[in-house]
């Protein structure tokens, strides 16, 4: 992420002289920008959903220690489909920073 | 970042041996390689698995002993007895003919995983290739046993209505079901993929930048998400073929309703 900051960097010092030639210019700059706003608003939702996950996990723990292999179980595989919707949202912002779709 | 991939002494060695083999086998049906590597790395990591793996079970295989097991053969029965647990405690008795699928899809995931921690090794799950098979395996397994299990005018039934509900409900359920099951394919294969990807990416930038003592953490987290996902895509298969699988019986002569796989786990 900190080569993608500084390669954005790069750009914008590019912008006068030798703008990339792309299809449509702007949309490489556009896109690397919306690619972090991206992850990080998709990061920063899921980590707020898993965290309700394992509060809830802990009380129902707390509330009923004999049960606790089944409450790890289901809080477990919540986690990670939580986490999955993260993952997509990580995907579509690496085909954006490193595909560069809309670059020529 | 100009390149993710650096060229592996073992691809190109198994590209130096098979590679000019594979190529005219593929000019003899008019396919015509392009990239430099004929053999692609995480081919060479899958065959490489499926060595390793066979050379084990060979090995296991001769030393079976019921009185005097050895170490490994204990580790691969237990291994193996969580997956039939797995099973019974999803699908009931039915589940013990979908091992061989689901077992071997755990294992050869997990090793997947695992080989992006050895040096000179890259995970054959972090290219979306090997992902995108593993999913469309298992989709088309679970379709394949839904059908053979209900028929396949049942197994359409019920995808139109969930049991109980009024025939109408179909004109808007059937697309849903019709989208959620095609993004079964992709869900499997993103979130593997974007796991074991995203950690080698991890680890590729924090070696580029302190290669010291500072990819270990990262390294340690990705025993346990590794771990952690090869469980998921097991489990997740096996739920989806409960879904299918389950055949819903009317209330038959005991007065029982539908069975259903999913029993209390028997506490362990």
């Amino acid at each position: 992420m900190v080569i993608a900051g500084a390669s954005a960097s790069v750009f914008a010092q590019q912008a006068p002289s030798t703008v990339p030639a792309a299809a449509y210019p702007d949309m490489v700059r556009w896109s690397i920008i919306t690619a972090g706003f991206a992850l990080g608003i998709g990061a920063g939702l899921a980590a707020l959903g898993q965290g309700r996950a394992v509060a809830a996990a802990a009380e129902g723990i707390a509330r009923n220690p004999g049960a606790a292999g089944d409450i790890r179980g289901v809080l477990l595989l919540g986690l990670v489909l939580i986490e999955s919707l993260a993952i997509y949202v990580f995907v579509i912002s690496l085909i954006l920073l490193f595909l560069q779709p809309f670059g020529s | 970042m100009e390149k993710l991939e650096h060229p592996l002494w073992i691809v190109q060695l198994v590209n130096a041996l098979l590679g000019p083999l594979v190529r005219r086998a593929g000019e003899a049906i008019g396919y015509h390689f392009t990239g430099h590597d004929v053999i692609p790395a995480y081919m060479v990591m899958v065959l490489l698995i499926v060595v390793f793996i066979t050379a084990l079970c060979v090995f296991v295989r001769s030393r079976l002993s019921v009185e005097n097991p050895g170490t490994l053969q204990i580790i691969l029965e237990d291994g193996l007895g969580a997956v039939r647990g797995l099973l019974d405690e999803w699908i009931g008795p039915k589940g013990h003919e979908f091992l061989p699928l689901v077992a071997t899809l755990g294992l050869f995931i997990l090793l997947g995983n695992y080989m992006g921690l050895i040096p000179g090794l890259v995970s054959p799950t972090s290219s979306i290739n090997v992902t995108l098979g593993c999913a469309i395996t298992t989709w088309v397994y679970y379709h394949y046993q839904g059908i053979r299990a209900q028929g396949i005018v049942g197994y359409i039934k019920h995808f139109w209505a969930p049991p109980g509900a009024p025939m109408w409900i179909g004109v808007v359920y059937f697309p849903i079901e019709i989208i959620s099951h095609a993004a079964r394919v992709m869900s499997l294969s993103l979130r593997l993929f974007g796991n074991i990807f995203g950690e080698e990416l991890v680890i590729l930038v924090l070696f580029s930048l302190v290669p010291f003592l500072v990819p270990l953490p990262m390294m340690l987290l990705g025993l346990v998400t590794g771990l952690l996902q090869a469980f998921i895509f097991m489990l997740l298969s096996i739920i989806y073929l409960q879904g299918a699988v389950a055949v819903e019986h009317h209330e038959d002569e005991h007065g029982h309703d539908a069975p259903s796989g999913r029993q209390a786990p028997v506490a362990a």
